[in-house]
């Protein structure tokens, strides 16, 4: 393999991708992207439900399909990547010298005329927050859980309480649900909630799985296995109220507590680390203090949606590009990238559960008013689109949902294949749905689009693959 | 029919297996733990006490003060991490410089070296980012740290390469006097010996009191621990002790040899012996404290919380509160020999426990000493501190020492499998975090959980149902659906 580049991308996840994608448009071809999984796509391939690439691809998407539109268009240009590759250390200069590890070429050096930083986030642990109690198994990243659940088809335990409300939490609370686990209350410590207020109607509102602002665990139990949690109320200052002890008997702990950039090798390269954004500090460039070396995605700073990583991420390969042409020597001066406000999602407290409606059309989840008037039509106000009218009109009559799951495989290289109804089918529907879709075993090779079950639970609707699935060895 | 048993697999059975172990002697350790190192063993300070706490004369005075000094060859016979880094004992208040020079003078008659009292100046000069309010401090240059894992697991692989048997997850249940020696019933089958020797730590004296007639009770002395990540292990290059003050005995703050830094214990007695569970006025109290000797650390680090219980023995044959090692045969059962309230400075105490042990069992078997004693042996290869050089050496033999498992502390496959295959292995998911350092990093095994269930399953050859972290009812998994109807395997 030739070990000298113009670019070396480090993590193949969607801004990996898209840094590799913008810098070949920009005329460099002489790419490689490093990636430490078994393949492309990163957090995005557990990701299986939708709700991405509304700004980048006008539609919406599961995460392995908008990974696999990258996956393809990194393939269509031929740019090469090293799959189950470890980066070791990075080393900024002219050239910049990047070494990796991986079982077929050991350790090695390659030097690169620039580098983008694109290894994601990863979770706060339990004991980042200091929850006293045992130490038993049964308490998991809800990433962690999402992993077992969606790749490797595992179920981490049965009767499960979720601490924090971000998106990953409210999202694990219902696969859990419909893999057959009773979720039995997502915890919020703060007075509201940190995920998406659509994700609180369709995982939890739908699963009737309730949602607990100002509480938080203040005790873990079980030796072995965890056997319940003491879920408190909170005061204003966050403490705990004496008094308002609740005992929650669970096996499962699933923590959604905050997203922290990965940046372990960005430190070791000695670039300056921004405390606020917890990221390198970068100029307008996306060029970190390390010449040549560039950063985007949730390396940088935590992002909210999929989209605004890949468009972040295509202006890095574009500044990488233009240095690898131009070689620019002023640094110039530090730029914060724009962090998203941090959602503070909270519903009405006294909503009327069957006029005021949350709309899950998109990530916006206006609050919509339906009344049904006297002559039996419907008044809607409070809708900012047409897709919210439509919405409210569905669910005041006859509410239907997207269901998104896996498929065991049998003969393939993965153990399972996601999937997704083909469209929206009734919501009295989705536990007979997915009676038949955890039921189904399919046979390797998948395609993406593959019908895996016609006419799902007799709704006219098909269940079809949403990522491919070679065969094994 | 064993010469020797010994029932408890921590520091202190496994130190005596391997002693035991260079003799003409057939011995089996018993551990109700699926896995050695799992009581008192795997959750205290990591510290070598230098040797000046225990009272003159006593048995923890002696053998602290020769553990202490055989630990450092110990480390490199049997390849464990251990670093000589010197400990502090800080005094907060003028008016009680006269307790530390007690405490030195103490130390002296116990045999400690090189002790000196430093003024707050020689201080700041060693350790500058000491509080304000330290005075002086007790300094021991012999004070070092050390991997209570890799020490007892070590001492453990090392004995059972001698020929000691290890029996992981068995329960003794009753001891009787039998023609020679003791007959020891577990709930796996019963185990005849001449010697038999009780290190079962808080659980002693259930032991004890299966055979004798001289009670004795211990209570578990809970200590609750924080544990920091890398980033400011650097914080600190000294154990620092705090001196006992009206407040109490105060906690230490102290780097790891794993470059992590670590605060605690506090100290509760308690009545349950498994109750290992930390407490929110437990981690108050102990970050609270450890402001006193370093201000500023930051509470965002901690990686995890833990507790241990020191056995501490409040009753033996009518006498109540024994400050010292309880380490005889027992008065009324020859042959059978306590090894019993190995509370602090067990950790330290632990290579010269071992000799004195097998010094107590030479003058009852009498065994021929082994001609071909391995006294040596070699840990886990380490590809995160391993130079580019050794690197390339491992992946070349193994290509598995190439494949990263565990991001936060760079563990690969290789190094995981090896855990697994060597003697006394690792057979649960703590079993590998203890050997190789997998999941013990900043993310705490949220990236290599699966990972390292799946590589456990694959060499145990079970499904990853079976995984366990460490106790038996200790599950990962449940069985998946496709598992349950047996479709899945072709």
């Amino acid at each position: 393999m030739n070990k000298k580049r113009d670019l070396v991308i480090i993590g193949g996840g969607p801004a990996g991708m898209a840094a590799a994608l913008a810098a070949y448009e920009k005329g460099i071809h002489d790419i490689l992207i490093l990636e430490r999984d078994s393949e492309l796509g990163g957090i995005l391939n557990q990701c299986i439900h939708t709700g991405f690439g509304l700004h980048t691809f006008k539609e919406e998407l599961t995460g392995p399909e908008y990974a696999g539109r990258y996956i393809d268009m990194i393939n269509e240009k031929g740019i090469p990547s090293l799959l189950r590759t470890m980066v070791t250390d990075i080393k900024s200069g002219d050239p910049c010298v990047v070494t990796a590890m991986n079982k077929d070429m050991g350790l090695f050096q390659i030097e690169a005329q620039a580098v983008v930083l694109a290894m994601g986030c990863r979770e706060r642990s339990r004991g980042a927050m200091n929850i006293p109690g045992y130490r038993p198994a049964g308490i998991y990243s809800a990433g962690t859980a999402q992993r077992y659940v969606n790749i490797e088809g595992r179920m981490p335990g049965k009767e499960v309480v979720i601490l924090g409300s971000g998106d990953i939490g409210l999202i694990m609370a219902r696969r859990m649900t419909l893999q057959g686990a009773k979720v039995k209350l997502v915890a919020e410590i703060m007075p509201y909630s940190g995920g998406l207020r659509r994700n609180i109607v369709q995982c939890l509102d739908d699963y009737h799985i309730p949602l607990k602002l100002s509480h938080t665990v203040t005790c873990i139990h079980g030796k072995d296995r965890v056997e319940g949690v003491t879920v408190s109320k909170v005061d204003e200052a966050l403490n705990p109220i004496p008094g308002s002890e609740e005992y929650v008997s669970c096996d499962t702990i699933l923590l959604s507590c905050g997203l922290i950039p990965e940046n372990e090798l960005t430190l070791e390269a000695g670039a300056r680390m921004d405390d606020v954004t917890q990221g390198p500090v970068v100029n307008e460039h996306l060029e970190t203090t390390q010449r040549g070396i560039f950063a985007c995605g949730n390396v940088l700073h935590v992002h909210d949606l999929v989209d605004n990583v890949s468009k972040e991420a295509a202006k890095a390969g574009e500044f990488a590009a233009e240095y690898i042409h131009n070689k620019y020597s002023s640094w110039g001066e530090a730029v914060r990238p724009p962090i998203p406000e941090k959602t503070k999602c909270t519903l009405p407290e006294d909503r009327d559960m069957e006029s005021q409606l949350i709309c899950i059309g998109c990530p916006m989840g206006c609050l919509i008013t339906a009344k049904k008037k006297e002559d039996g039509s419907l008044d809607i106000t409070g809708n900012t689109c047409p897709k919210g009218e439509a919405y409210a009109r569905s669910e005041m009559t006859a509410p239907v949902r997207m269901v998104t799951s896996f498929v065991y495989l049998q003969g393939g290289k993965d153990k399972v294949v996601p999937v997704k109804t083909a469209g929206e089918i009734p919501k009295e529907k989705i536990a007979a749905c997915m009676e038949e879709v955890r039921n189904t075993i399919v046979k390797a090779p998948v395609k993406t689009g593959d019908i895996l079950i016609a006419n799902v639970a007799d709704t006219g609707i098909d269940v079809i693959a949403t990522g491919n699935a070679d065969k094994g060895v | 029919m064993y010469d020797v048993i010994i029932i408890g697999a921590g520091v202190s059975g496994c130190a005596i297996a391997r002693e035991l172990s260079a003799y003409e002697l057939r011995i089996a350790v018993l551990e109700k733990e699926l896995d050695i190192c799992e009581g008192t063993s795997k959750a205290n300070s990591g510290i070598v006490h230098a040797g000046y706490d225990a009272k003159p004369g006593t048995l923890k005075a002696k053998l602290n003060v020769e553990g202490s000094r055989k630990m450092k060859a110990l480390s490199q016979e049997l390849d464990f991490p251990y670093r000589q880094s010197g400990s502090l004992v800080l005094c907060f208040d003028e008016a009680e410089i006269p307790k530390l020079v007690e405490l030195k003078e103490r130390g002296e008659k116990n045999g400690v070296p090189d002790l000196r009292i430093l003024d707050r100046e020689e201080l700041i000069s060693i350790e500058p980012s000491v509080g304000e309010k330290a005075v002086a401090a007790l300094y021991a240059p012999t004070g070092a740290i050390v991997c209570p894992f890799g020490l007892t697991i070590a001492l453990a692989e090392n004995a059972a390469e001698n020929g000691v048997e290890f029996h992981r997850g068995i329960n003794v249940c009753d001891i009787q006097h039998a023609k020679q020696g003791y007959l020891v019933k577990t709930d796996q089958g019963e185990f005849e010996t001449g010697v038999l020797i009780n290190a079962a730590g808080v659980h002693a004296d259930e032991i004890h009191n299966m055979i004798s007639g001289y009670k004795m009770k211990i209570v578990p002395r809970r200590g609750e621990y924080l544990l920091y990540d890398k980033r400011v292990g650097g914080l600190v290059s000294h154990t620092l002790f705090q001196l006992p003050t009206a407040l109490g005995k105060g906690i230490l703050v102290t780097p790891t040899v794993h470059g992590n830094l670590l605060t605690g214990p506090t100290a509760l007695d308690i009545e349950n012996k498994e109750g290992v569970e930390t407490s929110g006025e437990g981690i108050r109290q102990v970050q609270e404290k450890a402001a006193l000797s370093v201000p500023n650390i930051p509470g965002k680090q901690v990686i995890t919380s833990f507790a241990g219980l020191r056995a501490h023995i409040v009753e033996i044959q009518g006498r109540s509160d024994v400050e010292d090692f309880l380490i005889e045969e027992a008065e009324d059962a020859p042959g059978f020999i306590d090894v019993a309230g190995i509370e602090s400075p067990g950790l330290s105490s632990a290579p010269a426990i071992g000799e004195y042990v097998a010094g107590l069992v030479m003058k009852i078997l009498k065994p021929e000493r082994k001609e071909q004693f391995i006294s040596t042996r070699k840990g886990i290869p380490n590809m995160a501190l391993a130079s580019d050089e050794e690197r390339h050496k491992l992946i070349q033999e193994d290509p598995k020492y190439a494949n990263v498992i565990c991001r936060c502390e760079m563990v690969t496959e290789g190094e995981i499998i090896n855990a697994i295959r060597r003697p006394v292995g690792a057979v649960t998911t703590d079993g590998i975090k203890r050997r190789t350092r997998a999941g013990m990093g900043r993310c705490q095994a949220g990236f290599c959980n699966p990972r390292v269930v799946e590589i456990l399953a694959g060499e145990l050859s079970v499904d990853e149902s079976e995984i366990r972290k460490s106790g038996v009812g200790s599950w990962y998994l449940t069985k998946s659906d496709g598992e349950e109807k047996g479709e899945l395997h072709e």
